[in-house]
């Protein structure tokens, strides 16, 4: 099945104004720069974003907080951006922090057709506030839903035209479950290949979930913190 | 009295061999540089890897490989890579057999708040409400008092929590104390050239002091 797509901004083409949309990536790694470039430039506006943390203030959702192009973030993290936290504090930005776990699982049940889970985190604390509580074999659990997202953007290393994924190291973190959770399903890539050239037993998302994919260009895959030792 | 890798050191000494731990960022990062020799830790980060290698060498960074402070990383010998539903995964059902991070507050119940200070700073909790609420063994690595002075180990917190009477350990620059919910923070080790009187002025929450208390070995 042929599922290409020429570059971001054909991938991106129906995105529109209000939408719920979630970026794969944790901190600036594993982020599908190619998508926000186009969002960006597309400047669809009052967006609401689902993704681990905002970027940094001049890179990554970063750039489309700048723009203005998001009316809400679900985020777990979001330290290193101080536009975000400025435009979080000042009341710009309507804000959703949730625990990591709850937010990768609240994408895994979207993607394994579930309708809520139950988790302990954030049992006892603000983020309980509203939500209902079971509690099993003695210990408090809280229900949280499946999110509902009408595109998912993720990158991976690899993919085939048939949208099967291969993500590289630590940037594989919130991708493949967020691929699982759009309702539309983008991915960029690092390599683009024919159908037959992944080992079937290597993939991390199969295709069924990916509904666009394009070779990636100019990946900057900018570090963070960029920590070293000297050889002896 | 400690400094922060002094603090690392002594909480070192709680490792066990065959532990996976899971080290916040901070002063727990700095745990990992003294992991007894032979002795057998895998060190968990959370957003997709089980063993954290050292820091690559300079010109060897790949910005694929980073741990949950955003550092760049490398593997060890056995590593395994992972998605973040799976890595919580392992959290939450108990996988992980100790966590180590930092706290603005602890009360003496084993509350921990170290997300947000209202109005001011907004970080977030990252997975730490997630550990916090599964982990079996949790270790506070802080300061004893904060930039103003005051105690951080109350009574009650008073900044929004991130998770109740899980904590278990506390190590500051001053003390290292157990956790014991219905009794308070019970006083075990005092650091080199630390006495109980100082650790009791910085102390607001109930501390218990049950006979003498022995200065710290970290050598």
């Amino acid at each position: 099945m042929n599922k290409t797509v020429a570059n971001a901004e054909e991938a991106t083409r129906d995105i529109q104004d209000g939408m719920t949309i979630m970026l794969g990536g944790f901190g600036l790694c594993g982020i599908p720069e190619n998508c926000i470039a186009a969002l960006v430039k597309k400047g669809v506006k009052n967006l609401t974003c689902i993704s681990n943390n905002a970027g940094v203030d001049d890179f990554g959702i970063g750039l489309m907080l700048k723009q203005r192009l998001v009316k809400k973030m679900i985020s777990s993290y979001v330290g290193e951006n101080e536009e975000f936290e400025r435009q979080l504090l000042s009341g710009e930005l309507e804000v959703d922090l949730i625990p990591q776990g709850t937010l990768a699982t609240r994408c895994l049940a979207a993607g394994y057709g579930m309708p809520a889970i139950f988790t302990p985190a954030g049992v006892g604390t603000e983020v309980a506030n509203g939500k209902e509580l079971r509690n099993f074999n003695g210990k408090d659990y809280l229900l949280e839903y499946a999110f509902d997202a009408d595109f998912a953007i993720v990158k991976a290393w690899k993919g085939d035209m048939s949208g099967n994924l291969v993500f590289r190291k630590t940037s594989r973190n919130f991708n493949p479950m967020m691929a699982m959770a759009g309702k539309i399903t983008i991915a960029e890539v690092e390599e683009l290949v024919p159908e037959g050239a992944l080992d079937p037993d290597m993939i991390h998302t199969p295709g069924i979930y990916v509904h666009r994919i394009f070779q990636g260009v100019n990946y900057e895959k900018r570090i963070e913190q960029r920590t070293v030792r000297k050889k002896a | 009295m400690l400094d922060k890798n002094g603090i690392a050191k002594r909480i070192a000494r709680e490792l066990r061999d065959g532990y996976y731990v899971n080290l916040g960022i901070g002063i727990p990062t700095l745990v990992a540089n003294y992991i007894p020799q032979g002795m057998d830790v895998v060190l968990q980060s959370e957003n997709g890897l089980l063993g954290i290698g050292p820091f690559p060498f300079e010109g060897e960074e790949d910005p694929d490989l980073i741990n949950a402070g955003k550092q760049t990383i490398t593997t060890m010998p056995g590593s395994a890579f992972f998605d973040s539903a799976m890595s919580f995964g392992m959290i939450r059902a108990g996988k992980v057999h100790l966590t180590i991070l930092g706290a603005m507050e602890v009360s003496e119940e084993g509350d921990i708040a170290n997300w947000k200070i209202p109005g001011k700073m907004v970080k977030g909790m990252g997975g730490a409400m997630d550990l916090v609420a599964s982990a079996k063994n949790i270790i506070v690595a802080m300061q004893h008092v904060n930039k103003a002075g005051e105690s951080k180990l109350l009574p009650k917190c008073e900044l929004p929590l991130t998770g109740v009477r899980c904590v278990k350990k506390i190590v500051t620059e001053l003390a290292v104390l157990d956790v014991v919910p219905g009794k308070g923070f019970v006083l075990l080790e005092r650091a080199p050239g630390i006495s109980v009187e100082q650790i009791k002025n910085a102390t607001r929450g109930k501390l218990v002091i049950e006979g003498d208390i022995p200065e710290m070995d970290i050598q």
